[in-house]
């Protein structure tokens, strides 16, 4: 092929190191560094509750980013499927007796059937109104979870027993429950990295670019993007259905709006579109949550002082701007 | 192929806009390998009848038959699927997609591969030598990796057609191609027109005149929404009512 070999003699530096730094291999090597990372920051001082509810979060951010950043969908009621999936993995395991792994695929397939039914309701409609009808539905859930028997309204799930993973590993030991949230999480991380870097996601980004033009090649843009809704649903369930065992409770707050609205927060922050920016993005939420949190409500007007500040100088958050200074610089 | 001579016949087909007949009445037969242009003034119709026979708006009334099969209330997908697909006026590439993964968009389609969340990307480099020779036909070879949205306005129009011919249609819909080009862009696209038309039937809209006469078999001028004349240019040249409508006086 002569014609690549022309084309690399034109490449410009920048677009070089780019494409180096999208090369599969840098990928896998990042990816063995930070798995490194989250095995052993238990012993760099870090708190274990802190990290296992930041990598639920993180995953709840990664699963957002698929729809927002990758197909260019705001949806404004993933809380539903955060939440809804909690209040299963707690129910099931507290009252049915469901070992820890059941309870959390119960409370993923849960999310996965809500998303795919809301997927389908919302998605002919286009910006501020599907983001106004995904709202809508899961103010129908958070109703649901005020009202049923089982979610015991205000109080919420509480005391959810931790058990022992496949019947013989004792989550109540806070490393093994740390490690098996870590498996969790590489395994949604793994999910979403496939499908954003699969046929699929190629076409879910040319549908993010131009969706009209997908269609007159004959896609059947409809299916993609419910396809794209379940799956992110799907993943968000995942969360926090593993961030039920890990708090060992199911509230009000996984299915309150502000939760959705969390998420919207961590992803820009993040740098939405970017891989590795939701993580980023949840990192300084949760830490923020964390070390605040004595603070009360000041909280709230510290991230939404963040947001604006973000919104107004880095839009492409914190990942998108590194990653645009390093191709600026080199 | 089927044994009717005409690729797309289309029957009073007409578009009202809350009271506003933006095409009206339009009779339209496209015969089976022609380059077959639709001119006409601003504000005549054109591009609303192309996205009326593409699907991307309903006729009001009307019927359209592609191949002898009613289309009329098909979806625009699913007529791509048939073969039957079309360019757009502002130039529709992919800008953060690389001109090679542009006509891989359009490669994968037919190959049923893109519900497959789970495969690698690497699958698609199968494709990569066909959308190299695509790439190639315009003279995009050079700027294979460079993504689409820095290309120059000539070369983003080169990469649609790349990308529209990367489906093989048996029928090719094509808005305005050289609308917006500068002059040597203009006969680079213009050749290649005439050279994809070998085996396939073209429909284009079309403001460049000496463009239309070079590659046009048949021309329908359209005027408020409604067809003024066919014919081929030597025709349409001499008629008084095509030079009042186009030039806006009598004489010329």
């Amino acid at each position: 092929m002569t014609a690549a070999k022309e084309n690399t003699q034109t490449m410009s530096t920048g677009q070089k190191i780019s494409n180096a730094l999208s090369d599969r291999r840098v990928h896998l090597a990042g990816f063995g560094v930070g798995i490194l990372l989250i095995a052993i920051a238990p012993y760099l001082g870090l708190y274990p509750i802190y990290l296992m509810k930041l990598l639920c979060f993180a995953l709840f951010a990664f699963a957002f980013n698929l729809l927002l950043g990758f197909v260019g969908l705001l949806s404004f009621g993933h809380a539903a499927f955060f939440g809804m999936a909690s209040y299963i993995s707690a129910h099931t395991i507290k009252v049915w007796g469901f070992t820890p792994e059941l309870g959390v695929a119960a409370g993923t397939l849960v999310a996965c059937v809500l998303g795919l039914a809301f997927g389908s309701l919302a998605i002919r409609q286009r910006g501020i109104y599907f983001a106004m009808i995904t709202l809508a539905l899961a103010q129908m859930v958070y109703f649901f979870a005020l009202q049923a028997p089982f979610t015991h309204g205000e109080d919420g799930i509480q005391g959810v027993p931790r058990g022992e993973l496949f019947g013989f590993i004792d989550l109540s030991q806070t490393m093994n429950l740390y490690y098996f949230v870590m498996a969790v999480f590489i395994l949604g991380f793994f999910i979403i990295y496939r499908a954003i870097h699969s046929p699929f996601g190629q076409i879910l980004k040319a549908v993010r670019e131009n969706e009209s033009r997908v269609t007159s090649l004959g896609y059947n843009v409809t299916a993609l993007k419910v396809g794209a809704f379940t799956l992110s649903a799907t993943i968000t369930g995942l969360a926090g259905a593993t961030k039920a065992v890990v708090f060992q409770s199911a509230t009000l707050t996984d299915v309150h709006w502000s939760m959705s609205g969390e998420v919207v927060l961590m992803t820009l922050l993040g740098g939405m579109g970017t891989v590795l920016g939701p993580l980023f993005g949840a990192g300084i939420i949760v830490t923020l949550q964390d070390y605040l949190a004595g603070m009360g409500s000041w909280v709230t007007v510290i991230t939404g002082t963040i947001f604006v500040v973000c919104v107004l100088t880095f839009r492409r958050g914190v990942v998108g701007e590194l990653t645009r200074m390093l191709r600026i610089h080199s | 192929m089927t044994g009717s001579d005409y690729v797309l016949e289309a029957e009073g087909l007409t578009k009202q806009f809350r009271g506003f007949y933006a095409v009206n009445g339009v009779n339209l037969k496209v015969r089976r390998g022609s380059i077959h242009a639709l001119i006409g003034p601003n504000g005549a119709g054109k591009t609303t009848v192309f996205n009326l026979l593409t699907k991307f708006l309903d006729p009001t009334s009307g019927r359209i038959l592609y191949n002898g099969e009613d289309i009329t209330r098909s979806g625009s997908a699913a007529i791509a699927r048939k073969g039957m697909v079309r360019s757009f006026q502002i130039s529709a590439v992919f800008p953060q997609l690389t001109t090679l993964e542009n006509v891989r968009v359009a490669l994968q389609q037919p190959t049923g591969l893109t519900h497959k969340f789970w495969k690698a990307e690497k699958v698609l480099d199968s494709m990569n030598e066909q959308a190299m020779g695509l790439l190639e036909a315009v003279g995009l070879q050079d700027f294979a990796r460079v993504h689409a949205g820095e290309l120059p306005y000539g070369r983003k129009r080169s990469l649609e057609i790349a990308t529209t011919l990367a489906l093989d249609p048996e029928f090719m819909l094509l808005d305005e191609p050289t609308a917006g080009m500068a002059h040597e862009d203009v006969s680079r696209i213009s050749a290649l027109i005439k050279r994809v038309s070998k085996d396939r039937t073209i429909l284009l809209v079309e403001h460049n005149l000496s463009v239309v006469s070079d590659l046009s078999d048949t021309i329908t001028v359209l005027q408020r929404g409604e067809i003024l004349v066919e014919g081929d240019y030597e025709t349409l040249t001499n008629n008084p009512d095509v030079r009042e409508a186009y030039m806006g006086t009598g004489h010329a």
